[in-house]
């Protein structure tokens, strides 16, 4: 197994900003805007996002959620292990909201299909975008696309995309590894 | 990634603590789920699952139907009272006929202990027990303690007196095998007659002073007088028992500290426990029955993903 850096702290922290100032661009006060992390490790992209668009763009108000999929995926029973549950806390309703879900590694697609299902369970959004700070180019499943990319990635399969976060592992930094 | 330790839910028995915390783990998210103004996620949409009753039952079948119906399951119900079970059939005969239509999970109450573990043995599906005559109702003593874990907190540690049936009960066997699992301090309260021989084997204290009992405790969980189990008489009145045994608010009011109080349902109201108490802030009587859905929700969703 070997690794190498794909993003350090710096370069994660200059792609957060832009995708921030992207945001801001089109949803402007964020009134009618949500954002939803998805969970497990979408959740430290919202966050860090909002954190941004609060302290330094000074957005007043953000309505942040946090949306599990596991009850939604389309590969329950197919694997040796049971897919476990995280949780889901979204205080607002999402009808005829613009609504931006957001992952760290948009790879198959699938996880985003379960989400938009999920997303079904909290009204008729307005419309729905897709932030995605790691795109992996060339291994979709299904025609899913993001709006906002922070970086294109082409990975061959046997790799994988690893996002390091300081609240969670001790540092920013995004590994490919070759398994 | 954790798992079941079980294929089936035989019994809590068959358990171990690291089930119980996953299946309440599970459960907090459900929970979630059906508070939602959409009750339902799409988990279980290719699995089969049969609600088969020897015994009369309300809430727990409703319950067990909601929970499938909420996790997109689709469910067949059957009825010991209008079926073949009356023209002869056996069980393993009926649950096969059953799967034959390819059922994947079954749920099963019957009058019998030991009739899922039977089944288990004899039948290519997954069980679970939804009470087998006075031995096991796993599902009752996993949302009693699911509910005491919401109320209080924590349940190891916890005083929880059972009063009542317990000879005849298998919620009350099943709750002795959960609490004491998780590290509670069980008690069991009633006449002498309704108290099993060597009940203090499992690890229990005896107690027949239901004042004492409440003293103790942090939470009673109040079971039903079940007339249709007792074949013969073992208390002299439903009166006497009521005035030994009953919790009203005035017995309440006098204890030095407010205590949790549970029932299982169905509530012989003006027996067991009265009106005021029953529907009293002190009873979480109602929690226990939305958190059987949770609870249900969580088992068949744990136990569903290791069919291959």
């Amino acid at each position: 197994m070997s690794q190498k850096v794909l993003l350090s702290e710096k370069e994660i922290n200059i792609i957060l900003h832009r995708l921030a100032c992207q945001l801001l661009e089109n949803h402007l006060d964020f009134a009618n805007t949500v954002l939803i992390g998805i969970q497990p490790r979408g959740t430290f992209v919202a966050e860090r996002l909002t954190k941004i668009l609060k302290e330094e763009y000074k957005v007043k108000h953000i309505d942040l959620g946090f949306l599990d999929i596991t009850f939604y995926r389309d590969d329950f029973r197919r694997g040796d292990k049971t897919l476990e549950a995280t949780a889901t806390s979204i205080d607002f309703l999402v009808e005829d909201k613009n609504v931006v879900l957001i992952d760290d590694v948009l790879y198959t697609g699938r996880s985003i299909n379960a989400a938009l299902t999920a997303l079904q369970s909290f009204g008729r959004p307005k419309d729905v975008e897709l932030l995605t700070l790691i795109d992996r180019r060339f291994s979709r499943h299904l025609p899913i696309q993001p709006n906002y990319r922070g970086r294109q990635v082409d990975a061959i399969n046997n790799e994988k995309v690893k996002v390091m976060w300081k609240e969670n592992d001790g540092k920013d930094v995004i590994y490919l590894i070759n398994k | 990634m954790s798992e079941l330790s079980v294929k089936h839910l035989l019994g809590i028995k068959y358990l171990n603590e690291k089930d119980i915390q996953l299946i309440f783990e599970t459960a907090d998210h459900f929970k979630e789920v059906i508070n939602r103004s959409i009750k339902k996620v799409p988990s279980l949409r290719d699995i089969t699952i049969a609600n088969i009753f020897f015994e009369n039952s309300t809430r727990t079948k409703l319950s067990f139907e909601l929970a499938e119906k909420r996790l997109s399951a689709d469910v067949i119900n059957f009825s010991a009272g209008q079926s073949s079970v009356k023209k002869g059939e056996t069980l393993i005969d009926t649950v096969n006929n059953i799967l034959s239509m390819k059922v994947d999970m079954v749920v099963m109450r019957h009058p019998n202990p030991g009739a899922g573990i039977f089944l288990s043995k004899h039948v290519n599906a997954s069980i679970v027990n939804a009470g087998d005559g006075a031995h096991e109702h796993p599902t009752q003593a996993l949302l009693d303690s699911y509910s005491i874990r919401e109320k209080l907190g924590d349940v190891a540690g916890k005083n929880v007196v059972i009063v009542g049936d317990i000879l005849h009960s298998r919620v009350a066997l099943s709750n002795i095998f959960a609490l004491k699992l998780q590290g509670a301090n069980v008690k069991v309260c009633g006449p002498k007659t309704l108290l099993p021989k060597h009940v203090e084997s499992l690890g229990v204290g005896v107690e027949t002073d239901l004042r004492k009992a409440l003293n103790w405790c942090d939470v009673a969980n109040m079971l039903r007088i079940q007339n249709e189990r007792l074949d013969i008489s073992y208390f002299p009145t439903t009166r006497e028992y009521t005035q030994q045994f009953g919790v009203n608010r005035t017995l309440l009011d006098s204890l030095d500290k407010e205590i949790v109080i549970m029932h299982p349902g169905p509530i012989n109201r003006g027996v067991e426990i009265t009106s005021d108490v029953a529907d009293s802030n002190q009873s979480i009587i109602l929690n226990q029955v939305e958190n059987g859905v949770a609870i249900r929700m969580a088992v068949i969703y744990l136990l569903a993903s290791k069919i291959k």
